[in-house]
């Protein structure tokens, strides 16, 4: 257990120590977008309810989220920023840091990991130059976390690549899945 | 079947019949399938009498607690002039536990088909599907069906020509294990933090958005269509001679030290014996089984002895010590060490811990750190008894079950091998530089 995390709840990620600067906000609800979240809140009695969507919606287009996303998603459906944020921090999908452009998630909890997980996780950590779990890579191209249960652990060890789910992956495949994503 | 490898002659294929066929997850497809059928006779009956079948045909709760799916259904007082909402848990992240994903992705209609009838049957016009964010797979399919279905009228304000509105939305998760608990995820869906919620009142007094809720597994919704289609008898058939209470067929996810690893449908009281070594092959060649975890990470381990001698049903898994549970299959092969395992069990619950009550705050945190710190060879002889108290400290104390969840495998492991974890602690690593005199 070389790469042992912290055992407590929140997000894995650390700020990049390689001095990347966050791009400029984009504007999310605006356009075709807050169209779509107008739509969506018709599916509930609630404005509120649209949080975790909206929030989606910031990460899509922001990479990640940030104060200024957290302002944005409360000016537009009447909550505190505070309140967002509240919300942002228990949810480990939310990206309280940019990241890097290929995000990678590798399953390491009990089934995949007596399938060998560890293994994968320091043949990416490896291949791809991170130097540690969560910090990311100084090329600014990856960010490689352990994650909790991805729930597909009949093909040990299931890794996500941003939204792209692979099955199956073993230490020998990885060179050629980082090569791709070098590649592209 | 047990997919992704080719359905075995002893399973009983009545979920995942279509797992791995591209052609069920159109709706053309489905439909061909005999898709739908059920939804429409359904809204024709009177919604007691389609609860009533349930009731009858024994079908309980898939997704851990067991509780009979009729009879839930039956608390949700119709009539009572508020609106009623059904939350479908498609949050599947109890480790070893991979059943609704397949679920989701071959045969999506049939969810959908299970959300509606369970809708109109407990008198409410929306039903949320809350899919965890992580599946991606799953989330893609399941919203092109929802599309297809309401394009085709087959949901929404008159379903399938009834003049009954059905309504039913994919919801995405973000990330946190904790929203599977049905308290959690009404929270999570009303756009909060996922905390779970004491009880009382209950889901189907005040639930999601305040009003009458009820909450069911993927696999409890899925089964629902093939009870209406072919009966309650039919159903209940399905089922040990000597134990009516557990009916139907249930999908096994196997994973772990095991040769064929994959989602198995099997009638409930089939031997696990037979499962494991001729479903699933075995253990990997040149191993031996050590210990079998049966019903997703939060059940307690069994070895082998109690793991030949149990049936597959929810009172053969209890006969042995454990439970149904989710019925994710974890087993350990010869080559694992219980007591690391046990750590990255207990890390895992330390992660997903919603931190509200201090028992399992707490008592997540430290478990993960006495387990690790004798797996690193720096037990203490106090250390286990310890983690007996903690784990007392950490069972029926908290508004829901997550903290329980940590303290089972560490029981049970204790119970069955706590002489791996005694060799650790007596094995005690020396201190790494030395002490120069």
């Amino acid at each position: 257990m070389s790469h042992r995390p912290s055992a407590s709840a929140g997000s894995a990620l650390k700020p990049a120590p390689h001095g990347h600067e966050a791009a400029p906000y984009k504007q999310v609800f605006v356009g075709e977008t807050r169209e779509r979240l107008e739509e969506l809140i018709k599916r509930y009695p609630t404005r509120q309810a649209v949080l975790l969507p909206a929030l989606w919606m910031v990460q899509d287009v922001n990479g990640w989220v940030s104060e200024e996303g957290m302002v944005e998603t409360a000016d537009v459906l009447g909550l505190t920023p505070a309140y967002v944020k509240g919300v942002v921090t228990f949810y480990t999908m939310y990206h309280q840091h940019p990241v890097g452009k290929y995000f990678i998630q590798v399953c390491t909890t009990t089934p995949c990991n007596v399938c060998g997980a560890e293994d994968v996780v320091n043949a990416f950590l490896e291949q791809t130059g991170c130097d540690e779990l969560g910090v990311t890579s100084p090329d600014g191209r990856f960010t490689v976390i352990e994650v909790e249960c991805l729930g597909a652990c009949g093909f040990a060890t299931p890794v996500m690549v941003n939204s792209e789910f692979i099955e199956n992956v073993t230490p020998d495949r990885v060179p050629d899945i980082v090569g791709r994503l070098k590649r592209s | 079947m047990g997919y992704p490898f080719k359905p075995h002659p002893r399973e009983t294929l009545v979920l995942s019949k279509y797992f791995g066929e591209r052609e069920a997850i159109s709706l053309d497809g489905w439909q061909e399938r005999g898709g739908y059928t059920a939804l429409k006779n359904a809204l024709g009956m009177d919604p007691v009498a389609i609860t009533n079948v349930v009731k009858e045909s024994g079908l309980r709760g898939r997704g851990g607690a067991g509780f009979p799916t009729g009879l839930k259904w039956s608390f949700m007082k119709l009539g009572d002039g508020k609106p009623h909402y059904l939350c479908c848990n498609a949050d599947e992240s109890e480790p070893g536990t991979f059943k609704d994903r397949e679920i989701m992705r071959w045969t999506p209609h049939a969810l959908i088909e299970g959300c509606a009838i369970a809708s109109y049957a407990i008198g409410a016009e929306t039903c949320y599907i809350y899919i965890r964010g992580e599946f991606t797979e799953p989330l893609q399919r399941m919203e092109a069906a929802v599309k297809e279905a309401y394009a085709a009228g087959i949901i929404g304000p008159n379903a399938m020509g009834s003049g009954k509105t059905v309504n039913v939305w994919v919801h995405k998760g973000a990330g946190a294990y904790i929203c599977g608990e049905e308290t959690a995820m009404m929270n999570s869906i009303e756009g909060k933090r996922g905390n779970p919620r004491i009880k009382p009142p209950f889901p189907a007094v005040s639930g999601v958005f305040g009003m009458p809720t009820t909450i069911n597994n993927v696999e409890t919704l899925a089964a629902v269509p093939h009870i209406l289609n072919n009966g309650a008898e039919w159903y209940k058939k399905m089922a040990r001679a000597d134990n009516p209470k557990s009916t139907g067929t249930k999908l096994w996810s196997v994973c772990g030290n095991i040769a064929r690893p994959g989602n198995y449908e099997v009638e409930m009281g089939f031997p696990f014996k037979d499962f494991l070594y001729d479903l699933c092959g075995g253990p990997p060649t040149g191993r031996k089984f050590k210990a079998v975890i049966p019903g997703g990470s939060s059940v307690p381990f069994m070895n082998m002895e109690e793991a030949e001698a149990a049936l597959m049903d929810y009172e053969g898994m209890v006969a042995q010590g454990t439970m149904l549970g989710s019925a994710g299959c974890i087993v350990f092969d010869d080559a694992q060490s219980i007591p690391k395992q046990v750590a990255r069990l207990a890390r895992f619950y330390a992660h997903e811990s919603c931190a509200q009550c201090t028992q399992c705050r707490e008592g997540t945190a430290w478990t993960t750190k006495i387990v690790e710190r004798i797996v690193d060879g720096n037990g203490t002889s106090e250390d286990l008894d310890t983690l007996l108290d903690i784990a007392e400290q950490m069972t029926g104390k908290t508004i829901c079950v997550l903290s329980d969840s940590c303290a089972a495998p560490v029981v049970s492991a204790l119970q069955r091998f706590r002489g791996e974890f005694e060799a650790l602690i007596k094995r005690k690593v020396q201190p790494a530089v030395p002490v120069v005199a």
